[in-house]
């Protein structure tokens, strides 16, 4: 695509600039660095021009295509936001059922288009709220949620066939999903007409998200035969959201962010076929792969971040094609939801995060996101108040109905920066996917805790960037104002625990105990038989009557608990 | 940083631990190695840890200071607990809390008996500064009533 002889004329004309223009100018007035360097730490030209690409051997066709076909670099879908706009998802819950199913509403009253559930960590951790360790944290960061009760509550008035949900539970995913398709069915409608997602990646919560109860080797064969449960069950259900935005979180660069998740991908769908030989099913990639999808972090570094979205949808349909034999389309679509960065938030003048966070969710849809939270201002404080989250909701729609970003596909695309940058993020991901490789994929990694020191190390550095002011923040480094001011905060009324405590306890007094005793053991014996499916056993427990903390609790007594190595 | 005659005898040993569920632990991994890095001693506890684990460390590592770091919304509580735990085993280790903390809550949990609440944003080397004039602080306090005895 570059013409030898017209190259040649731009590197002439080039020099020229460099002496005639760029020379003078430079001696009366210097740069304002010696370097500039990008987030990951790549040293960034003055300019760029045709030249940095034709150098790394870039062609049209082979690194962008066309959106909606392979390689996907430009986007997954062939009419992205022309045809269908992100979904608007502000991840939310806390309390009990009534104060999240009252926040649902709002929300959706306020031009939300999709919900995202927020779990407490008893929740999510496997807790019954009157368990002792629980006590203190119920209904705090997110909705408590022990049984199918508390999901009706939740989804009051609210049409389950029609709205998709998210939903961010990993260690206890198949009891949460469980009780969502009971209330659901309860209502008449099917489990295949849901639309939604769980999030069910265990992997970035050894690595980063801390949330993991069960050692690795029993938590991976939980969270893959919830992907083949989905696979046959829910066809319209996102197995399982493969994430970036926790490492991100945590403190990955840019490239750590990509590699680590599409490595945790590669290693689930290792983990499916090889649960697939087993268990009779699923016999390709193609059964499952379509319903695979991601979430990635939006920081404020503008270019990079839409350059890394871009580098990430490229190597994944190659991974999906080349190495895994790939042949329908959908099975190749990294498909994505972006959170706002909530680290990039400052406690300092918390109405300057407002302008970060639209900063960050353009870049999440100049790189072409199939769904957006945007954090809310007051996060670094507190839980977002109502009116945080509807300015959260507000950036989102100035950004789909004002802006015009949304009228074409890709804009950056073909941009000399940004494709040089899209292209240098690939092989530094590549180089860390193949290190993850050689020590045998994920699993083994994260049981050496080499993902999480390496995080940790990230964290650190940038940190000390911070410190040595080689990273400006306003309001904490630089433009300093003496007070963190006192705003309006959400508290969580304490009496929500006992509200929900009461409602757990008489749930247990009015089921049939003898039948929840038997469908625990049935959990008990299926968790110690490799070939069988975890998903059908803890499904019928959950209809039984028992509780999220007594299907955890029997399934510790057989897969025990994990500590994650603590290197810093 | 110029060592104290204290810290040179013994280093300055602090605890650094996640109360409770949450599993947020950058804040925390940052604070104890730039700790480790000015040259104290670091106890790093991780996470989902109760107040009972964290005052069995303390006394069991003899430390000098503990970091206690939350971002869940639960730290009232689990401080208030934390903080009584201490007094019955009659410690009085400074305690220092970081995290996601609304600042109107900055006055209650020094009443609990917190020395100092260290929320985003805060710099390394106050950071390191703080732990340090604590730590020297408690071991002179402790030197002087073991004088005593």
């Amino acid at each position: 695509m570059w013409d030898p002889k017209y190259l040649d004329k731009i590197r002439e004309k080039l020099e020229e600039w460099e002496k005639e223009v760029l020379q003078p100018i430079l001696k009366k007035l210097p740069e304002r660095k010696q370097k500039f360097l990008t987030e990951q730490g790549f040293e960034i030209k003055r300019f760029y021009t045709p030249l940095d690409l034709a150098e790394r051997g870039w062609d049209y066709l082979s690194r962008l295509g066309f959106p909606g076909a392979y390689p996907f670099t430009r986007g997954v879908y062939p009419t992205m936001y022309r045809g269908r706009p992100w979904t608007i998802r502000q991840y939310a819950g806390f309390g009990s059922a009534e104060e999240t199913n009252k926040r649902y509403k709002y929300l959706l009253s306020i031009g939300q288009t999709g919900l995202s559930m927020a779990f407490d960590l008893p929740t999510q951790l496997g807790l019954d709220p009157d368990h002792p360790l629980a006590y203190y944290e119920v209904g705090k960061v997110g909705v408590s949620c022990p049984t199918p009760v508390e999901m009706d509550i939740i989804f009051k008035d609210i049409p389950m066939d029609k709205i998709t949900t998210s939903m961010t539970i990993n260690a206890t995913a198949i009891e949460i999903l469980s009780m969502y398709v009971l209330v659901a069915e309860s209502r008449g409608i099917p489990r295949h007409v849901l639309g939604g997602t769980v999030q069910n990646d265990i992997l970035k919560e050894f690595i980063a998200r801390n949330n993991y109860i069960y050692p690795p080797h029993p938590s991976m064969r939980y969270a893959t035969d919830l992907i083949i449960w989905c696979a046959k069950e829910m066809p319209k259900w996102n197995s399982i959201s493969i994430s970036g935005y926790h490492f991100e979180e945590a403190g990955a660069t840019p490239a750590q962010e990509i590699a680590f998740t599409l490595a945790d991908g590669i290693e689930y769908v290792r983990w499916v076929l090889n649960r697939g030989k087993i268990q009779g099913w699923p016999k390709s990639v193609d059964d499952f792969a379509p319903r695979l999808s991601f979430f990635f972090a939006a920081r404020t570094n503008l270019f990079e971040q839409v350059a890394k979205f871009r580098a990430a949808r490229r190597m994944w349909a190659k991974i999906m094609k080349e190495w895994f034999g790939a042949q329908k389309t959908r099975s190749m679509m990294l498909r994505f939801h972006t959170q706002t960065a909530g680290v990039q938030l400052t406690a300092q003048q918390p109405l300057v995060n407002l302008i970060r966070t639209t900063i960050q969710a353009l870049a999440a849809v100049l790189g072409g996101t199939q769904s957006l939270h945007v954090n809310s201002y007051d996060e670094a404080l507190c839980l977002p108040t109502e009116e945080a989250v509807k300015l959260s909701i507000r950036v989102q729609q100035v950004l789909l109905y004002e802006t015009g970003v949304a009228d074409t596909i890709d804009p950056l695309g073909g941009a000399y920066y940004v494709e040089w940058l899209t292209d240098m993020l690939e092989e530094e991901a590549w180089k860390i996917i193949d290190r993850i490789e050689r020590m045998g994929g994920m699993t083994k990694a994260v049981e050496s805790g080499w993902p999480r020191a390496e995080i940790a190390r990230s964290a650190y550095e940038y940190q000390l960037k911070v410190e040595r002011g080689e990273v400006q923040i306003v309001g904490v480094n630089i433009f300093v104002e003496p007070e963190v001011p006192k705003i309006e905060v959400l508290k969580v009324d304490p009496a929500v625990r006992e509200r929900v405590i009461n409602r757990l306890r008489e749930y247990r007094e009015k089921r049939d105990k003898a039948k929840v005793d038997r469908a625990l053991n049935e959990v008990r014996r299926v968790a110690e038989r490799e070939e069988q499916n975890i998903v059908p056993v803890i499904m019928e427990a959950v209809r039984s009557g028992a509780t999220l903390g007594e299907i955890s609790s029997a399934l510790r007594e057989v897969w025990g608990e994990w500590r994650a190595p603590e290197i810093f | 940083m110029v060592m104290s005659q204290l810290q040179q005898r013994r280093k300055f040993k602090v605890l650094v631990a996640k109360l409770g569920l949450d599993g947020h632990d950058r804040g925390a991994k940052v604070v104890a190695r730039a700790l480790r890095d000015a040259g104290l001693d670091v106890v790093y506890l991780g996470v989902h840890q109760t107040p009972d684990n964290v005052v069995r460390t303390a006394i069991e590592e003899d430390v000098d200071v503990i970091g206690i770091s939350i971002l869940s919304g639960s730290h009232i509580e689990l401080v208030s607990d934390l903080m009584k735990k201490l007094k019955e085993h009659g410690l009085d280790i400074p305690v220092i809390v970081g995290g996601v903390i609304p600042p109107q809550d900055y006055d209650e949990l020094k009443k609990l008996g917190v020395v100092e609440v260290m929320g985003p944003g805060t710099p390394l080397s106050k950071v390191v500064e703080v732990y340090t004039k604590l730590a020297e602080e408690y071991r002179r306090r402790k030197e002087k009533e073991g004088g005593a005895k």
